[in-house]
């Protein structure tokens, strides 16, 4: 079915979680009355990003109040949101949610923590370990994390488990200034042009802004058609409230014109995985 | 130098952003900085001037006796082009009063100490007007060392640490820094004359180049021979690099504790902003 998807484009606060949820809960009141069906905010945009020992402070139980609060909103609108996750067994995610209706539909835990070059994320975080898609009001989703989306299996599994949307929330630094654009903005925007094109799913990508400690983050949330094409952008570098109706026809009509999808051979991918899987570990 | 090329308008829109989102989230609205006449500071102040309005930048030149009066001149200029607030305090006054106790000190000793004078007035004012002391050493000085440490290296926020000195000159030139700051010999004016290039042995295009490809892109010394570079040069850049890394790290810390500052105890410094 069609629907409006609003993708929150906002500047966390690092380590302020009430401070945060403020602001979250404003653009969940802004998304549902312009009448979005969906809402989309970026990853950890609970907590923000360059956390270190801040995690275990700044993380949250799927039943704690922050989160529960987040599900009873997810009674008028749809919610995907990051955030850090404490298990009971005291391991700390980099985790996303989908809330609709009241409920916890799906949790996505980060599988790929880059830590190199800014990055440190495995230091001080635990490492997801599936890619599930899941059934949501507005058709079949998949979820990503991030650097999840510059692992081609993630994106490829996900479609390959009916995913037709794919939503990645993001914290994306700026850096490259080079050339004609933001050299890390338009490295992304081909990754996820390309994955759409080539899984025949829409993207929604939602990205965040502000500074941490001088590292920029440059927003850029978009909504990318089946076809590869952006069919909205939001700003660059500036805090952005990215509104975009999502044609189911043009999910359909992408699908009949290029069923690259249908005739993926599931088999042959196993088989040739397997091999490669047990001639590794000879 | 195609790889240097930057994106001015990209660059000058992160920089700016950088000043006022950094400096906003502390709960301050200024910033101090010292003008020296240069082309490095002289783009500071035109990046904290868009950031956060001219009249919340204050920009102090603090010449001393030997001081080409150009300098001071310059910086007024500077100053008045991107309507900064301005003053004037010389350290002739300090710093002679010291080195009257050691007469014999050499130029390295009294630039050291004419730079640390300078830090000490810049945080004063940080004080006296709430405001942050901005940095004004860039990427090229950095790497290279060539600065004083707890002197001209002291800042709550470095604008420019990020750009070398070649794209320091095109965002200069697109952001309309006048035209006679832009184009002179860079110079740290201890004494008459002076220049960066000369005392440094290479001009700055040129280091550039190399240093671009040897820190950002990862050029290994063999590989940059083989693209022309002299290898003698290549290495003393790198020797440049490695001795002078301790200006570019906190003070070392015996670590004896489980939870040492900055090496088992991190937060970023943005921790709640």
């Amino acid at each position: 079915m069609d629907f409006t998807v609003v993708l929150a484009q906002i500047k966390p606060k690092l380590g302020c979680i009430a401070d945060n949820l403020a602001v979250i809960e404003r653009e969940i009141a802004k998304a549902r009355e312009a009448g979005a069906d969906l809402v989309v905010f970026p990853e950890l945009a609970l907590s923000g990003y360059f956390l270190k020992d801040l995690v275990p402070d700044v993380a949250l139980r799927i039943d704690s109040p922050e989160i529960l609060r987040l599900i009873e909103l997810s009674k008028g609108i749809s919610i995907a949101i990051g955030f850090v996750e404490e298990t009971s067994d005291y391991h700390f995610f980099n985790s996303a949610l989908y809330l609709e209706e009241g409920a916890i539909r799906h949790l996505h835990r980060k599988v790929y923590l880059p830590t190199y070059g800014l990055f440190d994320e495995q230091r001080y975080l635990a490492r997801g370990e599936s890619f599930r898609a899941f059934d949501t009001n507005f058709g079949r989703f998949g979820m990503l994390i991030c650097e999840d989306m510059w692992h081609l299996s993630a994106s490829y599994i996900l479609a390959m488990d009916g995913a037709t949307t794919l939503i990645c929330l993001s914290s994306s630094p700026a850096r490259g200034i080079e050339g004609d654009a933001l050299g890390s903005a338009s490295a992304w925007q081909k990754l996820v042009s390309t994955t759409a094109l080539f899984l025949n799913c829409r993207v929604l990508y939602s990205n965040r802004v502000g500074f941490e400690d001088g590292v920029n983050f440059w927003g850029g949330s978009e909504y990318v058609a089946p076809s590869g094409e952006s069919i909205v952008r939001g700003a660059l570098l500036e805090e952005d409230f990215v509104t975009a109706r999502v044609d189911e026809g043009a999910l359909r009509r992408e699908r009949i014109f290029s069923p690259m999808m249908r005739d993926e051979n599931l088999f042959v991918t196993m088989q040739e995985l397997g091999r490669i899987a047990l001639e590794r570990g000879r | 130098m195609s790889a240097l090329l930057a994106n001015t308008a990209l660059l000058r829109k992160l920089l700016v952003g950088f000043v006022r989102d950094e400096v906003r989230k502390v709960g301050v609205n200024k910033v101090v900085l010292g003008l020296s006449g240069g082309i490095d500071s002289a783009l500071v102040a035109f990046i904290a001037a868009e950031a956060l309005g001219p009249e919340n930048v204050h920009a102090i030149c603090m010449p001393y006796k030997t001081s080409n009066p150009e300098s001071e001149a310059h910086a007024q200029l500077v100053a008045a082009a991107c309507g900064v607030e301005f003053s004037v305090v010389p350290i002739t006054p300090m710093v002679d009063a010291y080195f009257d106790l050691f007469p014999d000190a050499n130029n390295m000793r009294r630039g050291n100490k004419m730079a640390r004078e300078r830090m000490t007035i810049l945080f004063d004012h940080s004080a006296l007007l709430r405001a942050l002391v901005l940095g004004t050493s860039n990427k090229t000085e950095l790497l290279l060392g060539y600065g004083t440490l707890y002197g001209d290296m002291a800042s709550a926020l470095n604008p420019i640490g990020d750009i070398y000195k070649s794209q320091v000159w095109q965002l200069s030139e697109a952001m309309g820094v006048p035209q006679e700051v832009i184009d002179k010999k860079p110079s740290a004016d201890l004494w008459a004359g002076q220049t960066d290039e000369e005392e440094l042995g290479f001009t700055y295009r040129q280091v550039d180049e190399l240093l671009f490809r040897l820190v950002d892109q990862r050029w290994t010394k063999p590989e940059l021979v083989a693209n022309g570079f002299d290898a003698e040069f290549v290495e003393s850049i790198h020797s440049k690099i490695q001795n002078s890394h301790f200006k570019r790290r906190l003070p070392v810390i015996a670590k004896v504790s489980n939870r040492t500052i900055d090496r088992d105890f991190r937060y970023a410094r943005d921790w709640g902003k």
